[in-house]
């Protein structure tokens, strides 16, 4: 099979790479990239473990061509943080509030709640449930994880509801 | 009902040779000719990828039309609402024009799947791929939309009564021919509709059943003067409730006629037997119950009152 050209974006940098057309987003970030962030979990779309930033929207990396990230941006959660050693304040929260358990499910649960947070800013907590219903957690009961997003989206500067 | 073990084990790889992104439509047509029937037209990809995992689908190469120019808007013709073949589920379910004009379809844009689903598949690649439940056919058939086919030959108009042939298979042959735009007319203020979905979960799941219905009552606000019911998944493809349709038409408004309309639909209906997605004399129940309760809120909203 003939490699093809692939450039893009991937947290900021450019990339560009010499793929094979059948390459799925997901293989070309951890296996390719080293970016193992992102997580696979059925590679079906159903748990959202692999979700990433195409840009700026949350999709699942692994029902994704990665020819289909040609001249465009993504970005994994090893994206968020804005310093070497410095978490994103969505990171941040997700620790404070013991949102995190096993861990697996925490990037596609930040990076829906990111993309959640770019388009509104101070969500109530069915708009929450609604951003994180594509992403399956087996440890936390989702509590944590919505406060955590209510948390994280308070700190951005907006007035808290009610 | 019995499942084999392909059922529930398939590939991690995707067969193809080729992924092409063309950036005209005479380009994406050309390609197709060249690989003669063995590539296929992918947008969104969500459903696309798991067939090629599934090896319900062999193709030599994907022809992705998400680069072809004007194809991604959602725009207004006079009465008719236009939606681009690669409009995402996301864009029709936040669009401030089919919230307004088509309450239902945004409404169901916004139940399928999930996010992440809905942030990248396409509303027609959710039609052509010909499931009886598809959340977009159901009320997309009740609006009477219409799809443009382009192919070698031209373009050609196809309503949405005559594209859905078969189980998983329509009017459309995604080797040869491509989509570019779906088009149907906007709710007007004597009309009223309703958009009703039974699943298990509230994400990440096909539907038990699908209800998606239009109403247009008279002047008095007495009689009904036209009915659409669009259902799935109660036959092999997305289905009209015609019988229903014929009755209502010209019906006074009124709880009798909604209850004759229950039983109407209740016996026009095939549902078949799903270990997953319920019995078939559940989902008949569940039809009636449907049928009452879409009507009567979709009266409500063509601003009529039942008795």
């Amino acid at each position: 099979m003939k490699k093809v050209g692939l450039s893009c974006k991937v947290n900021g940098k450019e990339v560009d790479l010499e793929i094979h057309p059948n390459t799925v987003l997901v293989d070309l970030l951890r296996d390719t990239l080293r970016l193992t962030g992102t997580k696979e979990g059925c590679r079906e779309g159903e748990c959202g473990a692999c979700t990433v930033l195409l840009d700026g929207l949350a999709v699942n990396s692994c029902l994704i061509p990665a020819l289909k990230a040609q001249g465009r941006s993504v970005v994994t959660i090893e994206g968020l943080a804005k310093a070497e050693g410095q978490l994103d304040n969505l990171q941040q929260h997700f620790v404070a509030e013991g949102a995190v358990q096993c861990g697996f499910c925490t990037p596609g649960m930040i990076l829906n709640a990111k993309s959640l947070l770019d388009r509104i800013p101070d969500p109530d907590d069915k708009e929450i449930r609604y951003a994180i219903s594509g992403v399956l957690c087996r440890c936390t009961g989702y509590q944590k994880i919505v406060g955590a997003i209510k948390a994280a989206s308070h700190e951005k500067g907006q007035t808290p509801k009610g | 009902m019995s499942y084999e073990f392909k059922d529930f084990h398939w590939a991690r790889d995707i067969r193809i040779n080729n992924y092409l992104m063309p950036g005209t439509l005479d380009e994406a047509l050309d390609i197709l000719e060249k690989y003669q029937g063995k590539a296929q037209v992918v947008a969104g990809g969500t459903d696309v990828i798991g067939k090629l995992r599934h090896r319900d689908l062999e193709v030599d190469a994907l022809v992705d039309i998400t680069r072809l120019p004007d194809m991604d808007g959602i725009g207004q013709d006079g009465e008719m609402i236009t939606l681009g073949a690669c409009v995402t589920h996301a864009q029709t379910a936040l669009s401030p024009l089919v919230r307004e004009k088509a309450a239902i379809l945004a409404k169901a844009a916004g139940s399928l799947g999930s996010p992440q689903i809905r942030n990248i598949a396409t509303v027609a690649g959710n039609m052509v791929t010909g499931h009886p439940a598809a959340d977009m056919s159901i009320p997309l058939l009740a609006l009477n939309a219409s799809v443009s086919i382009a192919s070698k030959e031209g373009q050609r108009e196809v309503p949405l009564t005559e594209f859905f042939l078969d189980k998983g298979r329509t009017a459309i042959d995604c080797r040869k021919e491509i989509l570019l735009q779906i088009k149907f007319p906007a709710i007007q203020s004597n009309q009223g509709c309703c958009h009703l979905r039974l699943s298990k979960r509230q994400s990440l799941t096909i539907a038990i059943l699908v209800l998606a219905a239009v109403v247009k009552v008279d002047a008095q606000k007495k009689i009904i003067q036209e009915a659409a019911i669009a259902m799935g998944p109660v036959a092999p493809t997305p289905f009209r409730a015609v019988e229903t349709e014929a009755l209502l038409a010209g019906a006074p408004v009124c709880r009798e006629t909604i209850e004759r309309a229950a039983e109407t639909a209740f016996a026009e209906v095939n549902p078949i037997d799903s270990a997953i997605w319920g019995s078939a004399e559940y989902k008949r129940e569940m039809v009636k119950v449907f049928v009452r309760r879409g009507l009567e809120n979709a009266i409500i909203e063509a601003g009529a009152l039942v008795d």
